[in-house]
């Protein structure tokens, strides 16, 4: 399926990343946005107020993120392809919907762009602090889909990967931006809608009598209707049985979260996106992601103007986290440089999938700015000895 | 006996609920206590369902979490079990996301009006076209009868127990000056009146509330010595007063007071929906796309 050549700003255009980022999500179909404002992230939901009536779509300025969340998983089992964004203590407040979202499995996409924290911390500036929240912020077991882009340019594309991850695997997706990516503004390339490739979701053609909302398919994801097609079906947060029905044991709930874990799991290898230079014969590999790893470049040039083998890896998908690759370069390498701007959250991710074959040192920044690129050369330097 | 005779007898004793073609059947018996009033609530509801002709394939139901949010797991239309005071949002997007749904929120007062409070306010300022059925026990029972946002003066509760002396919500003077546009309320012994309060409020447009004043027998009952759900029931109906288009002033509930009951407002009001698409179509012109429902629909 091709984007709708309508929603479509086909051309060159200067936009900062949220306003990429909402681009992105017409293009992806989306026509359902509720939210509450947060710096640095509410410029997204300005372009959708602004851009949806001339396109057909609905924006709602909800009382509070907590039902912009619910509205958002609402909006979903309503027929939308839906979205809702935020920065750190709205994202807080979407948790618990975020796991209805996980149970219901619902397709959505939740935009973070992260700020310095905790609590209100620096509203302006930016942070890369809630990379773990958006893996475990919601109670029980579930897995998801988060990414990470680190331009304008790349926001607008990651919108439209989300859309499509989310009706693919019928997960909640998060956007992990950043403060500096969600409002710098550089050149972003539009193409014509049919380059852009959609995921539909995906309807079933079952009739009501045979249809079963919560069996699985053979990639262990249902298919889905939506309210008022005439199935009368039940869904709920509850542990459930494939008609949807609670059911309260734990064999209901074993073979349940099994599944909405597993539907993830095993497609971890399909669930790769990084952008890699110059790993093959690196004795260091510098980590990063958003921001990040656009400060981290200069280090690495002047690394390897000085002879040290430096490569470059980043992950766009970061959860699920790439753990293989990392495991195949730390067979072969001296070590990892992570640099994220937090005391230290994906680093215990490539510290995992090292399982001790290499060492992996952290530079960490607690936000508000970016990392001195001498601090990364610093630890690129350590790293090779 | 003979065996024949046996059946036939089992046929005349067993009869079919008047409401099984909207009940899921399969999910009998349900979770609530004898004497619970919300089994009546939700016959009254179905009574409405039926009366209000609106097609049940265009019907969605949410509730958020509780003894009464158990309720949409029970009725046979597209039902959905959000989270704990969230059901009003959750409405919101659904009715958003595709308008010809009739939506209807049916909770208790803990989830309405306690943890979803916020919610409640903005959508009946906005008048979001939802049908929110409340039924308030005063208590918060599933949890094990906790103080709620509802519980009288002086009355006792797990989490006040030496008697609330917090004051309450009045719910439809709480509903009325938020904009809601039919608000009414009615005990679940005035099945008929109250039916016919839900039909209204589901042919109405806009945020229409009903307030089901209902027994809890096996926690508010119990805890405050009023005897048994049956002794409860039997106070409520001997003690509510019809008074339609009372002053909101006068809804007040107090510990065992008498409580007044009736339809309090029926009023237009243009909803979300309409007074975003008359603005926006107004500035826009033709430049405006009206966006109506699921791009994919059939
Ligand atoms: C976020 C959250 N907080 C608390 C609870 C626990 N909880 C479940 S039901 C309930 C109260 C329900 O009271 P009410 O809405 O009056 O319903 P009733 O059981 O009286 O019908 C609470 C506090 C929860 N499920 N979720
Ligand atoms: S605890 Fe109270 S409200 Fe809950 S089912 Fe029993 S009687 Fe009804």
């Amino acid at each position: 399926m091709k984007a709708d050549p309508k929603r479509v700003l086909t051309g060159a255009h200067y936009l900062d990343g949220d306003h990429a980022a909402a681009e992105g999500a017409l293009a992806a179909g989306c026509t359902f946005v509720a939210g509450y404002p947060i710096t640095p992230s509410t410029e997204v939901v300005e372009r959708m107020a602004e851009r949806f009536p001339g396109v057909g779509g609905i924006f709602i300025q909800m009382e509070d993120e907590l039902g912009s969340m619910a509205a958002v998983v609402g909006a979903t089992w309503g027929g939308s392809k839906s979205m809702t964004v935020t920065s750190g203590p709205g994202f807080s407040l979407m948790m618990e919907n975020i796991g209805l979202a996980c149970m219901m499995e619902a397709p959505c996409v939740v935009v973070d762009v992260q700020r310095g924290g905790p609590s209100t911390g620096l509203p302006t500036l930016p942070g890369q602090a809630d990379m773990m929240q958006a893996k475990w912020g919601s109670h029980g077991d579930y897995e998801l889909v988060a990414l990470s882009p680190n331009s304008p340019q790349e926001a607008f594309w990651v919108l439209i990967k989300a859309f499509n991850l989310s009706e693919r695997f019928r997960v909640p997706v998060l956007v992990m931006m950043d403060e500096c990516v969600g409002h710098m503004t550089e050149k972003v390339v539009i193409p014509e809608a049919d380059q852009i490739e959609l995921y539909p979701r995906r309807y079933t053609e079952l009739p009501p009598e045979k249809y079963l909302p919560f069996k699985p398919e053979k990639d262990l994801v249902p298919q889905m209707i939506k309210a008022g097609d005439g199935y009368k079906i039940h869904v709920t947060g509850l542990t459930h049985d494939e008609r949807g029905y609670p059911v309260m044991t734990w064999e209901a709930q074993e073979k349940l979260v099994r599944r909405l874990v597993e539907k993830i799991r095993l497609f971890k290898d399909e669930l790769v996106d990084i952008e890699e230079e110059q790993t093959e014969g690196a004795d260091v590999v510098v980590f990063s992601y958003g921001i990040s790893s656009r400060v981290s470049i200069p280090a690495i040039q002047k690394a390897r103007k000085e002879g040290i083998k430096v490569g470059y890896l980043r992950p766009i998908i970061v959860w699920p986290f790439p753990e293989k690759k990392i495991y195949e370069l730390a067979q072969k390498i001296k070590g990892f440089v992570v640099v994220e701007m937090n005391y230290g959250q994906m680093v215990l991710e490539v510290e995992r999938a090292t399982k001790g074959k290499t060492k992996t040192i952290l530079v960490p920044h607690g936000g508000g700015w970016v990392h001195e690129p001498e601090d990364i050369y610093k630890a690129i330097k350590e790293a090779a000895k | 006996m003979s065996e024949v005779q046996l059946k036939k007898k089992k046929e005349e004793t067993e009869e079919e609920h008047p409401m099984e073609h909207l009940l899921r059947m399969e999910r009998m018996p349900h979770i609530w206590c004898p004497t619970c009033g919300i089994g009546t609530a939700v016959t009254a509801f179905l009574m409405a369902l039926e009366k209000s002709q609106i097609p049940l394939k265009d019907t969605a139901i949410v509730s958020g979490i509780g003894c009464t949010g158990r309720v949409a797991g029970y009725v046979k239309l597209d039902s959905f079990h959000s989270t704990h005071g969230r059901a009003i949002p959750f409405a919101t997007g659904l009715k958003l996301a595709n308008p010809k749904l009739k939506v209807v929120v049916f909770s208790g007062d803990g989830d309405i009006m306690g943890i979803g409070g916020n919610h409640f306010l903005h959508a009946a300022r906005r008048n979001m076209d939802l049908t929110v059925v409340c039924v308030n026990n005063f208590i918060y029972a599933m949890t094990g009868g906790q103080c709620a946002a509802t519980t009288p003066v002086t009355a006792n509760t797990s989490t006040s127990p030496y008697g609330n002396f917090e004051q309450p919500f009045s719910l439809p003077y709480l509903a009325a000056s938020c904009g809601a546009v039919y608000v009414a309320r009615w005990t679940a012994l005035d099945v008929r009146r109250l039916a016919k309060s839900l039909t209204e409020a589901l042919q109405k447009k806009g945020f229409s509330f009903v307030e089901i004043i209902c027994p809890c027998s096996t926690l508010y009952a119990r805890r405050n010595r009023l005897g048994t759900g049956l002794d409860l029931m039997k106070f409520y109906h001997d003690n509510s007063v019809i008074k339609h288009g009372a002053d909101l002033s006068e809804l007040d509930i107090s510990f065992q007071s008498k409580i007044v009951v009736g339809k309090f407002i029926d009023r237009e009001r243009p909803t979300f929906i309409e007074g975003v698409n008359q603005g926006l179509r107004g500035v826009l012109k033709d430049k405006f796309v009206e966006y109506g429902g699921p791009i994919d629909d059939d």
